[in-house]
């Protein structure tokens, strides 16, 4: 149910330039879904609008959540300000969330690109959870043997420079696979550049990152004869599918708005990659 | 204590509404807010048929404010009649249809459509849409336009009728005494301001279309002023709004002239508002001694 709610800043800390790391106490962690998103509204009444920030990561007791955020403007610049203590306003948890179903027993891309790699720990827990300390999911990917059931999380995460945040908790739930742009970690380039440095494979794609590595992704996917789950950003006014601000260009007619357009807040963030036009 | 305001013989539980295109048909924000608390709901403007509306960006926020140029997506009247209806039939309030159209007779269709509607309390026609190319604003900024297109849609409207004007005009009186001259039952106002915001990092325009309805807090000194000039210049009801954010706020719209208020943009930052503008109106009114909601409307002159 999605509730707005005051909550408790728990710790705060700059994890890369602009980079922010907070944990916030709410039992909203009981309900959050891999790929959901907070509406975090600032103090400050000149920036009136809630910032839509994903969830990375619920903790195992359920009574916090972590969002892992790039100071952009005004409303996060309030935000990196906040010291363990803080009280905040937020709606949450929002979106539909990566369907999870679907990677399960395969071969899967986590993907994340810059600000988008947040996500990617939450999802990467859940579908690597049931595959920890076993190995022998590799050993098929290998083609050494036949009968397996586990899921195979192979995560690639690219980012600007040597500033990898997030890369230590998710190599913990999967095989982790690095690309930076100046070359300073992992495969030079980007994610895509990563998969075919490594020679990876999928059954299914989930990611979330800026969007010409978006196209690029379902570019592949469509190539591969593969699903892959988009997960989109625009900007947002309500939060909760009632301004349509927030729409993305749909493939057939959405059954909600009765044209081609799907909001991003309600209907998504997250998209199988067929369905919409990016 | 009374509560109550009546606009054209329709009888509405407080003076408290949701503004067009803030509120969806109420499904969203029912999960936050009792609809049966609220006088009305008027809803997202329909038209005969569904409407794509514009790109994206769509939204941008500015100081104390936001720009919107959603363009009016809308599913159109049949889904509006078949889903959005037979859902706000559930709740105890009033039911205010917005509408939206190109060409006279897209706003006619839609108000024959709705005259089968006995639960659609009114209508309201969206003459001020500052962000579509064809209709809307095109029939809203000159006085012989908006009285052709009121006269009109008067004719075949079963409901009584709402012209919702645009402050986008040199003189939103004589906007309004068009209006009242062509029959219409009550006027609502302002819709946003027209207004532009430019990405400095990009170094192009904040919004796909360019340009954008301004509304929220910002807006709000404007909308009370021309509610105040609109009420002295006409005999029919006005319904208030342009950046309500609290009770006081509302108040001041009532006390300049409206019969009514309605919220906008506010329900994007506290999905509770509307409720909360209700129950601080009730406080107000106890709080000065106040029987009856009605002397406040208009009472500063």
């Amino acid at each position: 149910m999605k509730q707005k709610i005051t909550a408790t800043v728990l710790s705060q800390k700059e994890i890369a330039p602009d980079i922010f790391d907070m944990w916030i106490a709410t039992k909203l962690a009981e309900q959050a879904v891999p790929g959901q998103f907070l509406c975090i509204y600032p103090k400050d009444r000149s920036t009136l609008l809630p910032r839509p920030i994903s969830i990375c990561e619920a903790a195992e007791n359920k009574e916090s959540l972590r969002i892992v955020y790039r100071v952009a403007g005004q409303g996060t610049k309030e935000f990196s300000g906040y010291q363990a203590g803080e009280r905040i306003s937020l709606l949450g948890t929002l979106g539909n969330g990566f369907p999870l179903e679907a990677g399960k027993g395969k071969k899967v891309f986590l993907m994340g690109g810059g600000i988008g790699v947040p996500p990617i720990l939450q999802l990467a827990k859940a579908l690597g959870q049931e595959t920890r300390g076993c190995e022998s999911r590799k050993r098929v990917v290998h083609g050494q043997e036949t009968q397996e059931q586990g899921t195979l999380v192979q995560i690639i995460v690219g980012y600007r420079d040597g500033h990898l945040f997030l890369a230590d908790d998710l190599s913990k739930y999967g095989d982790l696979y690095l690309a930076t742009e100046d070359g300073s970690a992992g495969t030079k380039g980007n994610v895509m550049d990563a998969v075919a440095a490594n020679g990876l494979e999928a059954d299914v794609i989930f990611a979330c990152g800026p969007m010409p590595m978006l196209r690029a992704i379902k570019q592949y996917a469509l190539e591969k004869e593969i699903p892959a789950y988009l997960s989109l950003e625009e900007h947002m006014a309500c939060g909760v599918g009632a301004c349509l601000g927030c729409v993305v260009k749909t493939r057939e007619i959405d059954h909600h708005s009765h044209v081609h357009n799907a909001r991003i807040c309600t209907d998504g963030p997250v998209f199988e990659a067929r369905e919409v036009d990016i | 204590m009374n509560t109550k305001v009546t606009i054209a013989g329709v009888e509405f539980k407080n003076p408290v509404m949701t503004a067009s295109g803030t509120f969806g048909s109420g499904m969203e924000y029912s999960e936050f807010v009792d609809l049966n608390r609220l006088g009305a709901v008027v809803t997202k403007g329909v038209a005969n048929v569904p409407w794509p509306g514009n790109p994206t960006p769509r939204v941008a926020e500015v100081y104390g404010g936001m720009l919107n140029a959603i363009g009016l997506q809308n599913p159109g009247i049949d889904v509006f009649c078949g889903r959005d209806l037979p859902f706000l039939r559930q709740y105890d309030t009033k039911v205010i249809v917005n509408v939206c159209g190109k060409t006279v007779g897209d706003y006619v269709d839609v108000a024959e459509r709705l005259g089968e509607e006995s639960s659609v309390a009114m209508l309201e026609i969206n003459v001020s849409c500052p962000n579509v190319k064809e209709g809307a604003i095109a029939f809203g900024q000159k006085a012989d336009a908006l009285f052709r297109i009121t006269s009109e849609v008067k004719k075949h409207a079963r409901q009584p009728v709402i012209m919702k004007l645009s402050p986008n005009v040199t003189d939103i009186t004589e906007m309004a005494r068009a209006a009242e001259a062509a029959g219409a039952d009550a006027l609502s106002l302002i819709n946003t301001i027209t207004g532009m915001k430019i990405d400095i990092q990009r170094r192009t325009f904040a919004l796909a279309n360019k340009t954008g309805g301004l509304s929220g807090p910002a807006i709000k000194p404007v909308a009370v002023r021309m509610v105040y000039q609109t009420a002295q210049a006409v005999k029919i009801p006005i319904i208030g709004m342009g950046g309500i954010a609290t009770a006081e706020d509302a108040i001041e719209f009532l006390l300049a002239g409206a019969t009514a208020v309605s919220i906008g943009a506010m329900n994007f930052v506290n999905p509770y508002v509307t409720v909360e503008v209700v129950e601080g109106i009730e406080s107000y009114l106890e709080r000065w001694g106040i029987e009856d909601v009605r002397e406040l409307i208009g009472a500063v002159r």
